[in-house]
């Protein structure tokens, strides 16, 4: 199944080197301050409810944020749903129909996040 | 390879299937990565629910009474506990995919990849993430 292309490379379908690891990295720390930030505004006092809620995702610059994190949310299951594909899936042709299947769930899944965002 | 076997025991038993990767013990970093997988694998499938989650919160004051109703009254034919169990579910895996995501940052960052390392880091892994989810979870489930 493994083809030798070169001297330096088995070809098995991931990317290679640092882009997977760095956007991997890149996109957690983007969801961990997210994470934070969200978290410090729901604990600013005043009470929990609706119009504290809605506010929070109601200012734009949130709005900026929340959508780049829905989109290295996105990303970052990618390259992880992917790499459990790579493990477990070994015959090629059935791998291929879950790596769509992959995408297409993502993608529909962001297109519904991005619709409630932005028509708060 | 340091040392060369004789042939009779380099004699493999063939592929190995998850019934003998289970024998395995695994160690506690191998279980917080597992889990990583896991809850990472959770939150991918149920991604969904939390879309929707977020949409009926946020959209209007009446889509948030249906909101507050799922944790009340339940989802069409599930029940409230049930709902909570998957939304307890969805809360540790995110937890735990969160922890163990910052522990491969800080091993990267400092290079901290020894052994002992790796068990004790993975040790307040686990203990911070189920603290958190059980702490959590008795909001959720209103005990304070």
């Amino acid at each position: 199944m493994a083809v030798n292309y070169g001297s330096r490379r088995v070809v098995v379908g991931a990317h290679y080197g640092m882009r997977d690891w760095l956007s991997q990295r890149v996109t957690a720390a983007l969801m961990a301050i997210f994470t934070l930030v969200l978290l410090v505004q729901l604990l600013m006092p005043g009470p929990l409810g609706y119009d504290k809620w809605a506010g929070i995702f109601a200012a734009q610059w949130m709005k900026v944020l929340t959508f780049a994190v829905f989109v290295a949310l996105g990303w970052h299951a990618w390259v992880g749903v992917r790499d459990i594909w790579m493990d477990y899936v070994k015959p090629v042709g059935l791998r291929l129909v879950l790596q769509v299947a992959t995408i297409v769930w993502l993608v529909g899944c962001m297109g519904w996040a991005v619709q409630v965002l932005w028509r708060l | 390879m340091p040392e060369m076997s004789p042939p009779a025991a380099r004699a493999r038993p063939g592929t190995m299937r998850l019934v003998d990767a289970l024998q395995y013990r695994l160690p506690l970093a191998g279980v917080v990565s597992i889990l990583h997988r896991v809850s990472g694998a959770l939150m991918f499938a149920l991604l969904p629910f939390v879309i929707w989650l977020f949409d009926v919160s946020v959209s209007s004051e009446v889509s948030y009474e249906r909101f507050r109703a799922a944790f009340g009254a339940g989802i069409g034919f599930v029940p409230a506990w049930g709902v909570k169990l998957v939304v307890l579910a969805l809360v540790w895996a995110y937890l735990h995919h969160a922890i163990a995501g910052l522990r491969h940052l800080w091993m990267d960052a400092t290079h901290s990849v020894s052994r002992e390392q790796g068990r004790s880091s993975a040790i307040v892994t686990l203990a911070l993430s189920i603290f958190l989810t059980l702490g959590l979870g008795a909001k959720l489930f209103g005990l304070y």
